[in-house]
C-alpha cells in the first residue's frame, strides 16, 4: 500500500518536489540523489509512523536536510536563507516557507524552471529527452533505456554526460531573461515533440513493453500549457499532440500494419481528445500570434473534423501548409504540402513539386517521399514506375508497419 | 565562473579579405572588446598568430617531438580567445553569440576549472 502510495506522489509530485529542491540547493545531481533517498527512508519509516499529512513536504524536508548534511560534508559553499536552516533544524518542514517564497518574490514557477533546465539548447537533443524524461517524467534509467531502445548503459552514461554539463558548465537554473524566453521555450516544445514522435511512429508490437512515449509527452505539454496558458505555442504543441494521439487506435490493422490516414475507421478516433484539442487551439488563437505549432494544428483539426476521408478540406490545409512554410521552411514540409495539393486536386502540380524536391537530393533516404513519388505515378498511370518507387520506400522503411503497408499497396499496384 | 571563448575560423577566409573589409573586421573585434571591457566581465584575451607560425611540442618516451604548424590540421583553426567571468552559461553563451567570430565562424565556449585538481 505504501508502494502504491509513494509511486503515485514520486509521479504526480516528484519533479515539483525535484524543482524545489533544485531551486534551494543548485544542484540537479545532489537533488535527485537526496529525493531518491527520502523516498527510500519513506519506504521504511511510514509503515510504522503512519503516513504523514503532506506527504510531499516530508519528502521535501527529509530530501533537504540529507543535502544539508551531504553539501556541509562536501565541504560546499552553501546557497541557503540561514531561515531555512533555523526552520529545518527546529523540525519545521521547509515546503511552507518554499511556497511563500516562491510567491512572495515572484520567481516564476520552479517546475518551470526545471523544465528550462533539462531543456538547455547547450544539451543535445538525445540528452534533453532523457534528462526530462528522467526528472519531469521520473522515468527509471531501465525505463529511459527501453523506451529509446537502447542498452540501459547507454541511457545512464546519458544522464551522467547531461548532469555533468549541467555542473561544470553552470547551466542555469531560472526563468530565461525576456528576450530570450521564445528562443527557449521553443527549444522546449521541440523536445516534447521529439518525444511524441519517437512514440508515436513505434506501431504497438515495438511499443509493447516500452513506456508510453506518447502518453509522457502529451502530460509534459499539458504540464507546460498549465504552466505557461499564455503563450499560444504552447497551447498549439498541446492541441497538436492532442489531435494526433486522436487517431492512435485507428492507425494499426491486425498484422501491425500502418493504416495510412485516408483509410483509417474515424469512428475510432478518440473523441474527448478531438474536442479538447479543437477548444486548446481555439484558446491559442485567441492572443492572434500564429505558430508553427498552431498551424500545424490546425492541420490536424481539419482532418479531425472531416467525417470521412473525401469530405476533408483539401484545400484549405493546402493554404495552411504555405502559411506553415512561411515560418517553418523544409523540405519535409514541402513534401507534405505538394502531397495536400495532390489531394486539392492539382496533380501536375504536386507531380512537379515532388519530383523538384526529389531532384534536390535531400529527402533522398527519406521514407514517405518515395512513397509519395509512387503514389503519384500510380495516379498519373505509370505502374511500372510506381512499383520502382514502392520498393524503393520499402527499403527505406523504418519499421515493420510502415513496410507492410508499403508492401500491400506494392502488391495492390501488381495485381491490376 | 570563468569561462573562455574560443574562437575558430578560417585563416584563409579570414586573410584573404580585402583591405577594407579586413579593417571593418577588427574594428567590430575592437568594438565587442571594448563592451565587454565595459560590462566588467572582461579578464583577458587576445588574436592568435595565424597556424603557420605555431609549432606543436610533444614529449614521447623523453624524446621531443616537434611538430612545424598546429596540433592538427582542421578546417576551422584557433585564431583568438577571449576569458570573461559572468554567473552562468546562458550569460557566457549571449557574450559568445556578440562575438564577430560567431558570425562566420565558431566560438566554443569551455568552462575554466575553478579548483583544479578538485
Amino acid at each position: 500500500m505504501q508502494q502504491q502510495l509513494l509511486s503515485a506522489i514520486h509521479r504526480r509530485e516528484g519533479p515539483r518536489i525535484l524543482a524545489g529542491l533544485v531551486r534551494r540547493f543548485r544542484d540537479l545531481e545532489a537533488a535527485e540523489d537526496a529525493l531518491q533517498e527520502a523516498y527510500a527512508r519513506a519506504l521504511n519509516t511510514w509503515p510504522r509512523d503512519g503516513t504523514p499529512q503532506s506527504p510531499a513536504a516530508w519528502l521535501t524536508t527529509v530530501a533537504s536536510r540529507i543535502l544539508l548534511d551531504r553539501l556541509r560534508l562536501a565541504g560546499r559553499e552553501l546557497v541557503i536563507d540561514p531561515a531555512d536552516l533555523a526552520s529545518l533544524a527546529e523540525g519545521g518542514g521547509l515546503q511552507q516557507r518554499m511556497d511563500e517564497a516562491q510567491s512572495a518574490e515572484g520567481f516564476g514557477d520552479d517546475l518551470l524552471c526545471l523544465i528550462f533546465m533539462c531543456c538547455h539548447p547547450s544539451l543535445a537533443p538525445s540528452a534533453q529527452m532523457a534528462l526530462s524524461l528522467r526528472c519531469l517524467c521520473r522515468l527509471s534509467t531501465q525505463e529511459i533505456a527501453r523506451a529509446f531502445i537502447e542498452t540501459e548503459a547507454t541511457s545512464a552514461q546519458k544522464l551522467v554526460r547531461a548532469r555533468r554539463k549541467i555542473r561544470e558548465a553552470h547551466i542555469p537554473f531560472g526563468m530565461p531573461e525576456g528576450p530570450e524566453l521564445p528562443e527557449r521555450i521553443s527549444t522546449v516544445l521541440g523536445v516534447i515533440y521529439l518525444l511524441f514522435n519517437e512514440g508515436f511512429s513505434a506501431t504497438s508490437h515495438t511499443r509493447l513493453g516500452r513506456p508510453d512515449l506518447v502518453h509522457e509527452a502529451l502530460h509534459l505539454a499539458r504540464t507546460l500549457r498549465e504552466l505557461l496558458p499564455g503563450e499560444p505555442e504552447v497551447l498549439g504543441l498541446h492541441a497538436l499532440l492532442l489531435l494526433h494521439a486522436a487517431r492512435l487506435p485507428a492507425r494499426e490493422d491486425a498484422e501491425g500494419g500502418l493504416i495510412p490516414l485516408a483509410e483509417q475507421d474515424r469512428t475510432l478516433w478518440l473523441k474527448a481528445n478531438i474536442r479538447e484539442g479543437k477548444a486548446v487551439l481555439s484558446k491559442a488563437m485567441e492572443s492572434r500570434r500564429a505558430g508553427p505549432y498552431q498551424i500545424q494544428a490546425a492541420i490536424a483539426a481539419l482532418h479531425a473534423e472531416a467525417p470521412t476521408a473525401d469530405a476533408t478540406d483539401w484545400a484549405q490545409i493546402l493554404a495552411l501548409y504555405g502559411a506553415l512554410l512561411r515560418h517553418v521552411d523544409t523540405p519535409v514540409i514541402r513534401l507534405n504540402r505538394a502531397i495536400a495539393r495532390c489531394m486539392a486536386g492539382d496533380l501536375e502540380g504536386a507531380h512537379r513539386e515532388v519530383e523538384g524536391l526529389a531532384a534536390t537530393g535531400m529527402l533522398e533516404h527519406y521514407q514517405p517521399l518515395a512513397a509519395a513519388r509512387a503514389d503519384l505515378a500510380q495516379r498519373r498511370g505509370e505502374s511500372s514506375l510506381a512499383a520502382s518507387h514502392y520498393r524503393r520506400a520499402i527499403e527505406l522503411a523504418g519499421n515493420d508497419g510502415e513496410r507492410r503497408f508499403l508492401q500491400r499497396r506494392l502488391k495492390e499496384l501488381t495485381r491490376n | 565562473m570563468q569561462y573562455m571563448l574560443l574562437i575558430y575560423g578560417d585563416e584563409k577566409d579570414w586573410f584573404n579579405l580585402p583591405k577594407e573589409e579586413l579593417g571593418k573586421g577588427y574594428q567590430a573585434y575592437m568594438d565587442y572588446t571594448k563592451e565587454l571591457e565595459a560590462s566588467g566581465c572582461l579578464r583577458g584575451g587576445s588574436e592568435l598568430s595565424p597556424v603557420t607560425s605555431a609549432t606543436t611540442v610533444r614529449v614521447r618516451n623523453g624524446k621531443p617531438l616537434l611538430t612545424d604548424g598546429p596540433f592538427a590540421e582542421t578546417k576551422e583553426q584557433l585564431g583568438g580567445y577571449y576569458i570573461i567571468d559572468v554567473p552562468d552559461l546562458d550569460q557566457a553563451m549571449a557574450w559568445a553569440a556578440k562575438c564577430p567570430g560567431a558570425w562566420h565562424g565558431s566560438i566554443e565556449v569551455r568552462p575554466i576549472v575553478e579548483n583544479p585538481g578538485a
